[in-house]
């Protein structure tokens, strides 16, 4: 599907190698600004043929008097279809619609991707992670359907749908086949929820079927968690429902040394998002101490999925190398840099790789 | 609870239940230790295990509900047969053990990425995700019901409290995601965040179970007894035990207001490992350990306890799982030496 989805937008969209193509730009709060323009200069460094639309998201009231997410963002999120976005202080409780649920379900961005890989010169307790989690990101646990069916007593409904377990499923094994991966693991609680974690286990079944070269195997999300713990080099490629997805994701990273190294992506049949998760820091905003990293990985699964690989490998390799060689790394990972001599480090690698 | 405990003739009766993969030969191995102690317990073994007979889950439950006490193997889920349901949990349920608890340290000499770990994980063990209330509402659509209640989740609640007072601990997090589930998983913060009010002495907190979870995987050490719903349970508790070193070293305990059940804590058949003689007694062991301090047979306890500590840490002595070769029966042997040494001092 990522490769069937690219095609269509090099077909589609793009005429020759040298046009420029937009992408929706939400810079976020907190160290948002700071992070996002870094990107920004290294993508010009490495002459990356992108050119941004930068859009404030603060909500708007409309008409019905409901905060909501400006319509400008959406229209530009049509236009471009692809986004990249810094983090957003959500406000808990305020009763309008997160962006991230807003955008989600405009363009069902129904994968959630988030690589999680051992960076050289970040040493963490674990060296040998290379895992990537695949969750679904439209239903399940979070179909916020509750009731309280009586005094003291509350439900709370998991919705799994074939159609959803497939198109995850899917989407698990054609990542897998492009990104040269070559496992893919089922993660479920089909012992206790047989139903429906059972639902979502067939599904990944019948496609695992599809894709012989991808090698297929399930196990429950405890044993995942056990083993994830003591020996993640026996894990690839790993798809799940949702709520597993979430935890399993943050557990990946924090292997690797937690969210300010992490990117992610939520991917859709016709558009995508890619986000750093971590949060706006509002303790150091401003002060020039934040790490662009999750959010420079995150644009870099961007490049990737616009099918710009040369690009993504040298924005990637310098990033690395900042990193494991340099000595301007930011202080979250142990180094007396900044924002800007960090980011200066990278372009000065990606000049020197010219 | 003692006068609920069947005791003749001086010994306890307890219920055995062997269950799946290397159950029965650790079994084998922890009556053998028992015995060499003189520990006084007798052992009832009634059969359960992942090929159901008519009656059989009957038979375990009169069993366990006449002696008021098991200890158990793992039996095997087939999820694939769509006949069969968790005989692990329509146990629990049945005889409503409604407490699950794992005690997880770091062993000295056990690799681990961390150290100096010491979490106590209290889970309720009865409802929740595990509730086994689904349908498929139209096809290709299936709803799995998450039932919360205020009795279940106080009593649980109640109880790790407790058990932070009387171990002396000074910490209970409770784990929960009430910013998506703002009803069930609301509900049970709720409870947990009122109740400790009534502890001063605890210091109360609280986390969203992503974040715990990678909090468990960075900075273990801040956790002291963790207070979780059922499903966050099953995955804090496998990542608790995969830290200090795996599912062959800790132990669980089920507890409800009249039984208590016994078993290792991450709750696996290991049917990879059967008949090998390779597989990590120590959980299972340390089963047996729990059970004998339930029966209040503290001697027995102790002495086993020590004397396979000393085999793990001072001797070293360690299955593969653990980055050893030592056989299982190596493991037992050894700690039957160290038995046979410790006795006389624990007359
Ligand atoms: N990109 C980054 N670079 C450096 N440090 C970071 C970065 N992101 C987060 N941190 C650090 O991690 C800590 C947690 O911050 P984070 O913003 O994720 O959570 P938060 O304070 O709860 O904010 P929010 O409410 O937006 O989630 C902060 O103290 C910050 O110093
Ligand atoms: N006592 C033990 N000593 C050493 N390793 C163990 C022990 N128990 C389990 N393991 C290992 O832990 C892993 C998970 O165990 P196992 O395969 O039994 O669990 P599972 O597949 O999650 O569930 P099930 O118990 O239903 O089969 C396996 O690699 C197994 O070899
Ligand atoms: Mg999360
Ligand atoms: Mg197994």
């Amino acid at each position: 599907m990522l490769t069937r989805h690219a095609t269509r937008l090099t077909n589609g969209i793009r005429q020759a190698s040298s046009d420029v193509r937009r992408v929706t730009l939400i810079p976020g709060d907190g160290i948002g600004p700071e992070i996002s323009s870094a990107v920004v200069k290294i993508f010009e460094a490495a002459k990356a043929p992108i050119d941004w639309d930068p859009v404030d998201v603060t909500p708007v009231k409309g008409k019905d008097g409901k905060m909501r997410i400006p319509p400008r963002c959406i229209e530009l999120m049509h236009q471009n279809k692809v986004g990249l976005k810094g983090p957003l202080a959500t406000p808990i409780g305020k009763g309008h619609r997160s962006l991230n649920l807003a955008v989600r379900l405009e363009f069902d961005l129904y994968a959630n991707v988030r690589p999680c890989r051992s960076l050289a010169g970040h040493k963490t307790l674990y060296d040998n992670v290379d895992v990537v989690t695949i969750r679904e990101n439209t239903e399940g646990e979070y179909s916020g359907i509750e009731h309280e069916v009586s005094k003291g007593v509350m439900q709370s409904i998991k919705l799994i749908t074939e159609k959803a377990s497939r198109n995850i499923a899917n989407y698990a094994f054609e990542y897998a086949r492009s990104q040269g991966r070559k496992m893919v693991t089922a993660v479920h609680k089909a012992n206790i929820m047989r139903m429906s974690d059972g639902l979502f286990l067939r599904m990944c079944r019948e496609e695992a079927a599809k894709y012989p070269d991808i090698k297929f195997k399930e196990a429950y999300l405890d044993t995942v968690c056990l083993n994830m713990v003591q020996d993640p080099s026996q894990y690839d490629v790993l798809v799940m429902p949702n709520l597993y997805g979430d935890i399993l994701s943050d557990l990946c990273a924090g292997l690797v040394g937690g969210l300010g190294v992490t990117p992610s992506g939520n991917i859709g049949k016709d558009a995508a998002v890619f986000e750093s998760v971590h949060g706006t820091a509002p303790d150091i905003a401003g002060q020039d101490k934040a790490n662009p990293t999750a959010l420079l990985l995150s644009s870099v699964m961007m490049l990737r999925y616009m099918k710009l690989n040369d690009h993504a490998r040298k924005i990637e390799n310098a990033c690395f190398e900042a990193i494991s060689e340099g000595n301007c790394k930011t202080g979250d990972l142990g180094g007396t840099g900044t924002c800007t001599s960090f980011t200066n480090d990278i372009i000065a690698r990606i000049n020197n790789s010219d | 609870r003692g006068n609920t405990l069947a005791k003749y003739g001086g010994r306890h009766t307890v219920t055995v239940m062997p269950g799946d993969g290397i159950g029965p030969e650790m079994i084998g191995h922890i009556r053998t230790l028992m015995k060499y102690c003189n520990a006084p317990v007798n052992f009832e073994e009634v059969q359960m295990t992942s090929t159901p007979y008519d009656g059989d889950m009957e038979e375990v439950i009169y069993a366990i509900e006449r002696n008021g006490v098991g200890i158990k193997g793992n039996i095997e889920t087939k999820f694939d047969d769509p006949a069969f349901s968790s005989r692990n949990v329509e146990l629990r349920r049945r005889l409503d053990l409604w407490a699950n608890v794992l005690h997880c340290v770091t062993i000295p000499t056990v690799p681990s990425r961390h150290k100096d770990i010491d979490i106590v994980l209290i889970r309720e063990n009865t409802e929740g995700e595990y509730s086994g209330l689904e349908h498929e509402s139209i096809p290709g659509v299936v709803e799995s019901i998450k039932i919360v209640t205020q009795d279940k989740i106080e009593r649980v609640a109640r109880f790790a409290y407790e058990y932070a007072v009387l171990n002396g601990r000074k910490k209970v997090t409770t784990v929960h995601k009430a910013n998506i589930q703002k009803l069930g998983d609301g509900l049970f913060l709720q409870i947990a965040q009122e109740m400790a009010k009534e502890y001063p002495s605890i210091e109360f907190d609280q986390m969203i179970v992503d974040n715990a979870c990678m909090q468990m995987v960075s900075r273990p050490q801040q956790f002291d007894v963790m207070l979780m719903p059922n499903l966050y349970g099953n995955i804090i508790s496998n990542i608790a035990c995969g830290l200090v070193g795996g599912p062959g070293l800790v132990s669980g305990m089920n507890m409800g207001d009249v039984h208590a059940v016994f078993e290792p804590g991450t709750r696996n058949t290991g049917t990879g490992l059967a008949g090998k003689d390779i597989a990590n007694p120590t959980a299972f062991l340390r089963a047996g350990i729990d059970m004998l301090r339930y029966l209040g047979c503290h001697k027995h306890a102790n002495v086993i306890s020590d004397a396979l500590w000393q085999t793990l840490t001072e001797q070293g002595i360690h299955t593969s799982d653990i980055g050893g070769s030592a056989k299982t029966s190596e493991v037992v042997e050894a700690t039957l030496r160290n038995m046979e040494r410790m006795l006389p001092r624990y007359q």
